[in-house]
């Protein structure tokens, strides 16, 4: 059997407004294999969230799928009814957002919402299920594990309340996770802890992990591979280290070159000039042309497109932008 | 050099007790929370004082205490320059422009209050000229706020903030709402701005490699109190207290991924009931028993007063 644990193919997601159809992900190829981890980047509006959710189901209508196919551990689950993909979700996909308190309810104390979670995927007893509990919260490094299971959410600290919302997911051993931003509202010091806690987690048990962050430096260190998004589409794919030290697109360079380094002590940060176009105004040929300083007139005409590793640019796929 | 704001024993304190009806059923005691604490430091002219350090930590209070939006519960604000030339830029370019204002009126504004009698002609000109200063173009004086991207709106608080003449700027995260590559467009405009006019800034972050590249001088934060401030270069080859410490290691290093990393634990505790002593004792590694009875102060003694901590302190004796 493949290792392959998600395969997407060709995903478009498409926006009916009044002004017409707004694409938010357009032709987008994924995979991920069992106990990888694949970084999202890109900058905000790029349409990362939107692939996590479509991954998901969650797309809020009038959002929805307008092409391609998902395939989670050989089975297509895009076409699946409401009803099928809430236990999907609840089994073999786990979800980790922004913000816990949208995974976590606030009238019920965490220990039975951890208990019930696992009471419905496993044929635990009540007492069971608690002790399965207080070893995850363990695992996820919740101190005083005994006092702390009859807590409310309000009563535990951004960072704890992040490490029970992991345990949740972690709580039907899923096949995939799909976590959005999952740092991103933390403090900086607490944001360290709760990557390397589901990296290790996921590498124990062989999850396959998508991070969607706008934050280059986690992926560099968490992530195996990397997939840049710009306007809806995949600008870059490939392996960690080739992405962040030779990045082959001309956005991914510029965008590189805009984090603030460590070590140059460079008076200017290089820029890209310009911003992402609206989805309504995304320019003919590669999205990035007008940004570009090697636009040339084939960039122009035709949308540069990758469905595996490399660089969806003419100039880095041809060598030639004429 | 010659300083342009100095800030000593600065305090802010909140009430945060529960409503009067709730204390006296529950018989909860009045609480007070402690944003700042204690704090000291000195800006010179055309430099830039960055202050780091976690959520709740009292920067924003700092710069609400510097510009005069709060008044200090103790300790002094000097300021040397004019008064009226200090000019603060936010975190969130949505929230503090006008959304009902077009833009040649919300640069306009702070001119208008500076020099009422300027002519109708003159205003316009110079806004056309604040707006071309910042990359935007005088026939973005016309649209609304809602019309731009992030980037735009926040170079938009700028040539607001410059419109006002300053001499002294205060930027609260001015950007941390942005994504890295508008980040850069910003943050080279502000230091382009400071080399022409000789500006100086108080320069408020969470993200040590933006201070790296701003800041002459870094005072990092914890719980309402400066424990370490230095020139940028020796704290980033020689940071002092444990705290600095840890925030440095949590930089992510894209030129060398710190891939197998192992974060220091612990919570930030609450601002509401700090922990004794030294505030940092119960995640400190290097604590010991007189971290959690005393108070460690930045002295003269040790490392010129660039840190507050009696482990450096010991070190810095023998
Ligand atoms: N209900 C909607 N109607 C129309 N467009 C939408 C709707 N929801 C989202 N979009 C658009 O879809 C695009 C992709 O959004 P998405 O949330 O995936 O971005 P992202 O990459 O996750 O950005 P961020 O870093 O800000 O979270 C954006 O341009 C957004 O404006
Ligand atoms: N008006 C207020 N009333 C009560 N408490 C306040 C008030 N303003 C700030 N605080 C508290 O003072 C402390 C310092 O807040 P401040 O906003 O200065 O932090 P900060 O360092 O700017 O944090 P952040 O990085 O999240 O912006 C926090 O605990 C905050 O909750
Ligand atoms: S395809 Fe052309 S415009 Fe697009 S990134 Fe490559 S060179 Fe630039
Ligand atoms: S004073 Fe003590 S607890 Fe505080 S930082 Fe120094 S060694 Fe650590
Ligand atoms: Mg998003
Ligand atoms: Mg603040």
């Amino acid at each position: 059997m493949s290792d392959i644990v998600l395969d997407v193919r060709n995903l478009r997601v498409d926006f009916p407004t009044r002004r017409g159809i707004l694409t938010a992900v357009d032709d987008v190829s994924l995979t991920i294999r069992k106990g990888e981890i694949l970084g999202m980047v890109g900058e905000s509006g790029a349409g990362k969230s939107m692939t996590g959710m479509a991954i998901l189901g969650l797309l809020e209508p009038p959002g929805r799928i307008a092409a391609g196919s998902i395939h989670l551990s050989g089975d297509r689950i895009d076409q699946l009814s409401d009803r099928e993909m809430q236990d999907v979700r609840g089994r073999r996909i786990g979800a980790i957002f922004q913000d816990p308190l949208t995974s976590l309810n606030p009238l019920f104390r965490v220990g039975d919402q951890l208990v019930e979670t696992i009471r419905l995927h496993t044929d635990l007893t009540r007492a069971q299920a608690r002790e399965r509990a207080k070893a995850l919260m363990r695992e996820v490094g919740i101190p005083a594990v005994e006092e702390r299971i009859d807590n409310y959410p309000h009563q535990f600290s951004g960072g704890m309340r992040q490490r029970i919302v992991i345990a949740l997911a972690l709580c039907a051993e899923p096949e995939l996770i799909v976590a959005d931003e999952p740092t991103t509202a933390l403090d900086v010091s607490i944001q360290a802890q709760i990557t390397a806690l589901l990296k290790r987690l996921c590498r124990e048990r062989g999850t396959a992990v998508m991070l969607v962050t706008h934050d280059m430096g986690v992926i560099a260190e968490t992530a195996d591979r990397v997939a840049v998004m710009y306007a809806g589409r995949l600008a870059e794919v490939g392996r960690v280290e080739d992405v962040v030290q030779r990045p082959r697109h001309p956005y991914t360079v510029g965008l590189m070159g805009s984090i603030p380094s460590l070590r140059s002590d460079a008076e200017e940060l290089q820029m890209i000039p310009g911003a992402m176009p609206r989805l309504d105004a995304i320019p003919p040929g590669c999205a990035f042309n007008p940004r570009c300083a090697h636009a040339g007139p084939k960039c122009r005409q035709d949308v540069p497109r990758i469905d595996g590793p490399g660089a969806a640019c003419w100039l880095a796929m041809e060598g030639a932008t004429a | 050099m010659t300083a342009i704001l100095e800030v000593d024993a600065l305090e802010r304190r909140f009430d945060v007790s529960a409503p009067w009806l709730n204390r006296v059923i529950e018989r909860k005691p009045r609480r007070t929370l402690r944003a700042v604490d204690g704090v000291d430091f000195t800006i010179e002219r055309g430099q830039t004082l960055a202050l780091v350090g976690e959520s709740g930590c009292g920067k924003s209070t700092i710069a609400r205490l510097v510009t005069g939006l709060h008044s200090p519960s103790g300790g002094s604000i000097t300021f040397h320059g004019d008064r009226d030339r200090m000019q603060m830029i936010f975190q969130d370019p949505y929230a503090s422009l006008n959304p009902r204002w077009r833009v040649g009126r919300i640069v306009a504004e702070p001119l208008r209050t500076l020099r009422p009698d300027t002519p109708d002609s003159m205003v316009s000109a110079r806004v056309d000229e604040l707006l071309r200063t910042v990359g935007l173009s005088p026939s973005d004086a016309s649209k609304f706020p809602h019309e731009f991207s992030g980037g735009q709106r926040q170079r938009i608080s700028i040539a607001r903030a410059l419109a006002g003449e300053p001499e002294f700027l205060v930027c609260d995260e001015p950007t941390s709402a942005l994504d890295v590559s508008v980040q850069a467009q910003v943050l080279n405009l502000m230091k382009r701005l400071q080399r022409e006019m000789g500006l100086s800034y108080l320069f408020i972050s969470h993200d040590l490699s933006v201070v790296r590249h701003m800041a002459d001088v870094i005072a990092v934060m914890y719980l309402g109190r400066i424990v370490e401030i230095q020139p940028t270069a020796d704290l980033f080859a020689n940071p002092l207290h444990p705290y600095t410490r840890l925030l440095l290691e949590t930089i992510p290093d894209l030129e060398a991924p710190k891939r197998d990393r192992a974060p220091m634990g612990g919570e930030v505790p609450s601002p509401v009931s700090p922990p004794s002593g030294c505030s940092f004792h119960p995640r400190c590694p290097l604590a010991f028993d007189r971290c959690k009875a005393e108070r460690p102060l930045r002295r003269a003694e040790v490392h010129d007063r660039r840190v507050a901590c009696f482990a450096c302190e010991e070190k810095a004796h023998v």
